[in-house]
């Protein structure tokens, strides 16, 4: 075997390094440096996030199992930036005193699963395509459980872990299926004999698939579990289940479906997405109404945030792709930063409770202009990015020009007007409101306040400096161009 | 064999009888996979690696499951799935 191979994967190697010296530094550190992983982890992966930049290899390897483009390579260091912000975010909590004895386990568990997302974008092979969804999918469920004293914690890792496993294996039923009809795994064999045979089979293998991947995403029919999860879970690694490991789905589901499946779009898939999609983002607006919990409307925000991405795999072209990871990016900058002020409030005073936000901007003032800012941002309020990165997606998914499409994108925009509802109903809760706040004035620590900076500056920055929507662009064109099967 | 699985996991309260179910369902994919590869493609392996690799992956899961649901039997003193009722919508 010609072991150069592996230079064609640089960015899982650099992580693997990142992993085996948190893994090293986690057993062999004496006691009281202990205390100093969380920083060293960041730090780590922040000079892996810079290195990053520089590690773009176009190349196949492993007989064509696993393959790097652009895009790839751009949606890796986009989710990148989201887990470093997400580290620091969590410096803090990862040092209290009940932490003490895991704090190596959560780091190690959580690159681990960067990991998986990695194979699963690079993937070209189904074999190595679930084997990346796993791991990342299920060291997230010990995660989840990580809060062991409390009894909300374990009931959400019950409910993560039942739905994966039962997703999962919905998802694989669907590969058996697909290899019955193809014989083989391969995403270009595959994609290839698509083009010339569309049985009724490919139909049922494809709702399995899409339904497999739809829990993992959060999608309308199959999305019960994910307020109770997000409730459950320490915030953390919710703003990680919601951010990143979304993200890296998409962008998975994107490839699974246009590129191997892209030759069925007409007969076999575009209706089945359709629904999925108004239902998702109509639902999970109607649903985020109601919410009183932030972390549950939170949950519930993402969920129709979901239906939007989706939107751009319906495009099904260069600029959906572009406009899907762009939309990516603006997404872990606006909800991570949503998702780090209430983290802070929550670490500060325990209030999870939108009610408890009423008059936030007497007492912590830049708290909470930093959730006006993720709020307007995930609305679509025009000079923050969320407004762009829903522009381009409707712009794209607009490009195919059918009229069924032209109304699918009427109603994701009158979804977003609904949305605008609730989100300011927060904002209206932190600046309108007379009450007395019960939140009283207080400093959050630096790890949370650096993340918070970076998450303002990038909802204010991505829209505006429309260079990296070009950028993005142009490795979109890169990664469909392997395939060239669909246009 | 996978609907009886999907059918467990439905109508099951016990979590570990759910467990099981989920357990056949990973199974049924493991046969799938070799009749699949013994009737259709008798040339090739693909589909046996397939569901050689799936069977590990369904015993990480299953390994973790259990774990957890130790940790919910801990917790809350009984592992009946309509108990788990803390946080609903």
């Amino acid at each position: 075997m010609d072991y150069s191979q592996f230079l064609y994967m640089p960015q899982e190697l650099g992580l693997l390094i990142v992993f085996l010296f948190v893994f090293l530094f986690d057993t062999f550190l004496p006691k009281r440096y202990q205390s100093s992983l969380p920083v060293l982890t960041s730090v780590l992966f922040g000079i892996f996030t810079l290195c990053n930049y520089f590690m773009l290899s176009r190349g196949v390897a492993f007989n064509g199992m696993f393959e790097n483009t652009a895009a790839t390579f751009m949606i890796k260091v986009i989710l990148n930036i989201g887990v470093l912000i997400v580290l620091i975010q969590s410096i803090k909590w990862a040092n209290s005193e009940d932490m003490a004895v895991r704090r190596g386990e959560f780091y190690e568990l959580l690159l681990l699963t960067v990991l998986g997302m990695y194979l699963m974008i690079s993937a070209r092979h189904f074999l190595l395509f679930v084997i990346g969804l796993e791991t990342a999918s299920l060291p997230l469920a010990a995660l989840v459980a990580f809060h062991k004293k409390r009894y909300e914690s374990h009931e959400a890792a019950a409910k993560y872990m039942f739905t994966a496993v039962f997703s999962s294996a919905i998802f694989l039923m669907g590969l058996s299926f697909v290899y019955g009809l193809y014989g083989s795994l391969y995403f270009n064999d595959i994609a290839y004999q698509v083009m010339n045979n569309t049985s009724a089979m490919l139909v049922v293998a494809l709702a399995f698939v899409i339904a497999g991947i739809g829990f993992k995403l959060s999608l309308v029919p199959f999305h019960l579990w994910t307020a109770d999860v997000y409730q459950g879970a320490p915030t953390p690694v919710t703003s990680y289940l919601s951010v990143i490991s979304k993200g890296a789905a998409a962008f998975a589901f994107m490839v699974v479906l246009v590129q191997v499946f892209g030759a069925a779009y007409s007969k076999v898939w575009e209706w089945m997405l359709y629904a999925i999609i108004v239902l998702t983002i109509t639902l999970g607006n109607l649903f985020a109404i109601r919410q009183r919990n932030i972390k549950r409307f939170l949950a519930f925000s993402s969920i129709s945030q979901a239906g939007y991405i989706m939107l751009g795999v319906i495009g099904g072209n260069e600029l959906g792709l572009a406009s899907l990871m762009f939309y990516v990016l603006v997404y872990i900058f606006s909800n991570l930063a949503a998702f780090g002020v209430a983290f802070a409030i929550e670490q500060q005073s325990g209030k999870v409770s939108i009610d408890d936000y009423n008059g936030l901007y007497k007492t912590n003032p830049w708290l909470s202009f930093t959730m006006m800012l993720a709020m307007f941002s995930l609305a679509g309020i025009p000079p923050f990015a969320g407004f762009f990165s829903k522009f381009f997606i409707f712009a794209s998914a607009l490009e195919c020009g059918e009229t069924s499409i032209y109304i699918l994108v009427l109603i994701a925009l009158i979804n977003t007007i609904i949305s605008l509802y609730y989100y300011l109903l927060v904002v209206k809760a932190m600046f309108i409101s007379p009450d007395e706040c019960s939140i009283a004035r207080f400093r959050s620590s630096c790890g949370e306040r650096v993340a918070m900076i970076v998450c303002t500056f990038g909802v204010i920055l991505t829209g505006i400096v429309s260079c990296i929507y070009t950028f993005l662009v142009e490795a979109a064109k890169d990664g469909m161009s392997m395939f060239g099967l669909l246009n | 064999m996978f609907g009886c699985g999907i059918y467990g996991f439905i109508t099951r309260k016990n979590m570990i009888a759910i467990l099981i179910s989920l357990e056949l369902m990973l199974n049924a994919v493991d046969i799938n996979f070799a009749v699949f590869n013994r009737f259709l493609f008798p040339g090739q392996m693909e589909g046996m690696f397939f569901s050689l690799f799936a069977i590990g992956l369904a015993a990480a899961e299953t390994a973790l499951a259990i774990a957890i649901v130790i940790n919910v039997y801990r917790a809350a003193r009984n592992v009946d799935i309509r108990q788990l009722t803390k946080m609903k919508f």
